[in-house]
C-alpha cells in the first residue's frame, strides 16, 4: 500500500480496536474467503497485459532516447533505429544551445519551485481551516473551492494578458507565477488529508496552552501535514513544469520555460529530428529523475487525492 | 474551541488556566487591562483566523481566475486589437453573430468534439481496465503503477514532439509497423481523421495512467463484503466487475469524465505542436484539426483581434456549461429509468 506512507503515524490518532485488525486475523480472513474480488492473484494474462501497458507507457520515452542518440540521417530512415546510437552527448549539447535550454531550465525551475511552495503553503492553511476550524460559511467556502476546480483558468487568458501587459509583467516570470499561486485541487487535497490525520484533541490541547491559531498551525499542523505537503509539492511541481498554454502566450522565445522553448525546436523549416528529440529528452529529464526517486510517493499522493467510492 | 466557551469576564482569572499559568505574578488589579486585551485578541483569533487562512486562496482566485472570466465577457462585446489594448470600441453582440456565421468556429467546434470523444472514451476505458489489472495482488505492483504514471510527467511539448515523429509519413515508426502488415503509408498530418486520431493518441498516452490510479484508489475503497456477497450468489469475475466494481466507483468515473471533458475543451498544445510550426496554429493546412483553443489563439495573437478571441473563450465557457447541464439531465434521466 503506497498510501500507507501518507497516513498518520501510529499513535497520532486514538484508534478503536476495530480500526486495526491484528495481522493474524487479517490473514485468517484472507484464507477463508479466497473468492472475494480484490483478493485474486494476478494470472499470467494479467501480467502480459500489464507488460503491454508498461511498454505502451515507456516506449515513447525510450524512443526519445534512441532518436536523441542517433544522427539525423539515421533517424529519418525506414525502418527507424531501435537501439541507442553514439551521438547522445553531441546532440544534447547542440539542443541545449539551439533552444537556449539553460535559461529555460532555470526559468522552469523558478516558476515550478515558487508555484509549488506557494501552493503548498496556501493549500495547507486553507485546508486546515476547512478541515478543523469552525466558522460561518465553512461549507459554502468548501463548495466554492470545489466549484473553482470546474473553471478552467485558460478561459480568462485575454484579460489576463491585458492585465500582465499593464502591470509591466509581459514576458516576465511573475506573469506565469501569479495566476497559479494557489490551486483548488491542492486545498481539497490538504483538507482531505488533515481531516483524517490531525486529531482534534491536539488542537484543543494547543488552545488550552494559550497558543493562537498561527502558532497552532506552525507547531502542530505543519509537522503532521509534512508528508502530504511533500507529495502536493511534487504534484504541483510537475504540473507547473509542464504547463503550456498560458506560458506560451505570455512568454516569448527570449525568456521561455522549458515547454515553450521546446516548440522553438520544432518550429523551424529545417527540422533536425535527433536534435528535437535531444531537446525533448533534456526537458523531460528533471521530472523523470524525480519520478524515479519519488515515484512511489507521487503515485500514493494521486491516489490519496482521488474521490473515493 | 474548548476555551472559547469558557472565556470569562476579565475579572475572573481562574477561568483561563493557560493564560494564568503563563502570566507571572498573577492576581493583582494591574493585570486586569492586559487580561482584557488578551481575551479580545483571543476572540479575534478564534473568529478571524479561519478567514485569514482561506483568504489567500480566494483572493488569488478572484484576481486571476474569476475576475478575468467575467472581464472576458466584457471584452467580447468590444472591438479590441492586440497593439492597442486600451482602446475598446463597443460592438454589442457583433462578435458573437460574426462567430456564429464563421465556418472556422463550427469547424473548430466539431474538431474539438471529435478529438474529445476520440481521446476521452478510449482513455477512460483503458484506464478502467488498467486499474482493474493493478487491483490484483501483484508482484512489482509499485513498478507497474509508476510506469503507468510516467507519461504524466512528460510535458505536452516533449510528448507531442516524439509522437509527431512516430507518426511521420515517410520514416515514422508507426507507418513502418503498419507496412509490415501490408497497410500503405498513412499521411497522418494531412488526412483529417488520421491527424485527429494521432492527436488523440498523444492525449490518451499522457492521461491513461493518471486516470487509472484514480480508479484504483476508488476500487480499493469498495467494501469487500460486496464482492463476497456477489461471489456467494455465483457471480463470475466479469459480473463482479460490472455489477460491483463499476457501480462502486461511479462517482470517481463521473469525476474523471468531468475532468477529461474540461481538458478536451481546452485542447491546445498537442495539435499546435503536432502541426510542426507554421501549420500549427491553424490546425493543419485545411484547419483539419484546429480546436477551439487554437482558434482562440489564432484570433488573439495571430490576427490581433482580442475581442474576437474573448468571444471564442466565452463560447467555450458556454459550451462547458451546456455539457454539464446535459450531463446532469442525462444522469437524472438514467437514474429515474433504472
Amino acid at each position: 500500500m503506497t498510501t500507507e506512507s501518507l497516513r498518520p503515524r501510529a499513535g497520532a490518532r486514538a484508534r478503536t480496536p476495530r480500526d486495526t485488525p491484528t495481522p493474524s486475523r487479517r490473514r485468517f480472513r484472507l484464507s477463508l474467503r479466497p473468492r472475494a474480488g480484490r483478493q485474486h492473484h494476478a494470472g499470467p494474462v494479467a501480467y502480459v497485459l500489464l507488460g503491454l501497458a508498461t511498454v505502451f507507457s515507456l516506449f515513447p520515452l525510450y524512443f526519445t532516447l534512441v532518436a536523441a542518440s542517433s544522427d539525423n540521417t539515421r533517424v529519418t530512415q525506414s525502418p527507424p533505429p531501435f537501439l541507442p546510437g553514439p551521438h547522445l552527448f553531441d546532440n544534447l549539447g547542440k539542443a541545449w544551445q539551439d533552444a537556449a535550454l539553460g535559461k529555460a531550465m532555470m526559468n522552469s525551475l523558478i516558476v515550478a519551485g515558487v508555484i509549488g511552495l506557494s501552493t503548498v503553503l496556501f493549500a495547507t492553511l486553507a485546508g486546515f481551516a476547512l478541515a478543523k476550524l469552525r466558522f460561518k460559511g465553512r461549507n459554502i467556502a468548501l463548495m466554492l473551492v470545489i466549484g473553482t476546480m470546474l473553471v478552467p483558468p485558460q478561459l480568462g487568458v485575454v484579460p489576463l494578458f491585458m492585465m500582465m501587459t499593464e502591470l509591466g509583467w509581459g514576458q516576465q516570470l511573475p506573469a506565469v507565477i501569479f495566476p497559479t499561486l494557489v490551486s483548488a485541487v491542492g486545498v481539497f487535497f490538504m483538507r482531505q488529508y488533515l481531516s483524517e490525520a490531525l486529531p482534534d484533541e491536539l488542537i484543543e490541547a494547543g488552545r488550552v496552552d494559550g497558543a493562537h491559531s498561527l502558532r497552532i498551525f506552525w507547531s502542530i499542523v505543519l509537522p503532521i501535514a509534512r508528508p502530504a505537503m511533500a507529495v502536493l509539492f511534487m504534484i504541483t511541481f510537475v504540473h507547473a513544469w509542464n504547463d503550456f498554454f498560458w506560458p506560451f502566450i505570455v512568454l516569448d522565445m527570449g525568456n521561455p520555460t522549458v515547454p515553450v522553448a521546446l516548440t522553438q525546436l520544432s518550429a523551424g523549416y529545417v527540422r533536425d529530428q535527433s536534435l528535437i528529440m535531444a531537446g525533448a529528452l533534456l526537458g523531460t529529464l528533471p521530472l523523470l529523475a524525480m519520478f524515479i526517486v519519488f515515484g512511489r510517493q507521487i503515485v500514493g499522493g494521486i491516489m490519496q487525492g482521488a474521490v473515493k467510492g | 474551541m474548548a476555551t472559547s466557551a469558557s472565556v470569562p469576564h476579565a475579572d475572573d482569572t481562574r477561568g483561563i488556566p493557560g493564560d494564568a499559568a503563563q502570566t507571572p505574578g498573577t492576581g493583582g488589579d494591574a493585570d486586569r487591562p492586559r487580561q482584557g486585551r488578551r481575551n479580545l485578541l483571543h476572540r479575534l483569533d478564534i473568529k478571524g483566523a479561519p478567514y485569514a487562512f482561506i483568504a489567500p486562496f480566494f483572493l488569488v482566485f478572484a484576481a486571476f481566475g474569476f475576475y478575468p472570466l467575467l472581464y472576458t465577457f466584457w471584452i467580447s462585446l468590444h472591438h479590441v486589437e492586440l497593439a492597442s489594448m486600451n482602446v475598446m470600441e463597443w460592438r454589442g453582440f457583433g462578435n458573437y453573430t460574426e462567430l456564429w456565421q464563421d465556418d472556422r468556429f463550427w469547424n473548430g467546434l466539431s474538431n474539438t468534439f471529435t478529438i474529445g470523444v476520440l481521446s476521452t472514451v478510449p482513455q477512460l476505458l483503458m484506464a478502467l481496465g488498467l486499474a482493474h489489472l493493478l487491483n490484483y495482488r501483484l508482484r512489482g505492483s509499485t513498478f507497474f503503477r509508476v510506469a503507468a504514471l510516467t507519461p504524466y510527467a512528460t510535458s505536452v511539448g516533449a510528448a507531442a514532439l516524439v509522437f509527431t515523429m512516430l507518426f511521420e509519413r515517410d520514416f515514422g515508426l508507426i507507418n513502418w509497423m503498419l507496412g509490415l502488415v501490408g497497410v500503405d503509408n498513412i499521411d497522418w498530418e494531412n488526412n483529417k481523421w488520421a491527424a485527429q486520431t494521432a492527436i488523440s493518441v498523444i492525449v490518451v498516452w499522457r492521461w491513461t495512467g493518471y486516470n487509472a490510479l484514480l480508479y484504483l484508489a476508488a476500487m480499493q475503497a469498495v467494501p469487500r463484503d460486496r464482492y463476497e456477497a456477489a461471489a456467494l450468489d455465483g457471480a463470475s469475475r466479469w459480473q463482479q466487475f460490472t455489477k460491483v466494481t463499476i457501480p462502486g466507483i461511479r462517482s470517481t468515473i463521473l469525476f474523471t469524465i468531468v475532468l477529461s471533458t474540461i481538458g478536451a475543451t481546452q485542447l491546445f498544445g498537442e495539435p499546435l505542436i503536432f502541426g510542426q510550426g507554421p501549420n500549427g496554429v491553424t490546425g493543419g493546412a485545411d484547419n483539419q484539426y484546429q480546436t477551439l483553443g487554437l482558434l482562440l489563439y489564432e484570433e488573439g495573437w495571430k490576427n490581433y483581434q482580442m475581442g474576437r478571441a474573448a468571444t471564442v473563450a466565452w463560447a467555450m465557457f458556454l459550451l462547458l456549461i451546456l455539457i454539464f447541464a446535459a450531463q446532469r439531465v442525462l444522469k437524472r434521466f438514467t437514474s429515474r429509468t433504472s
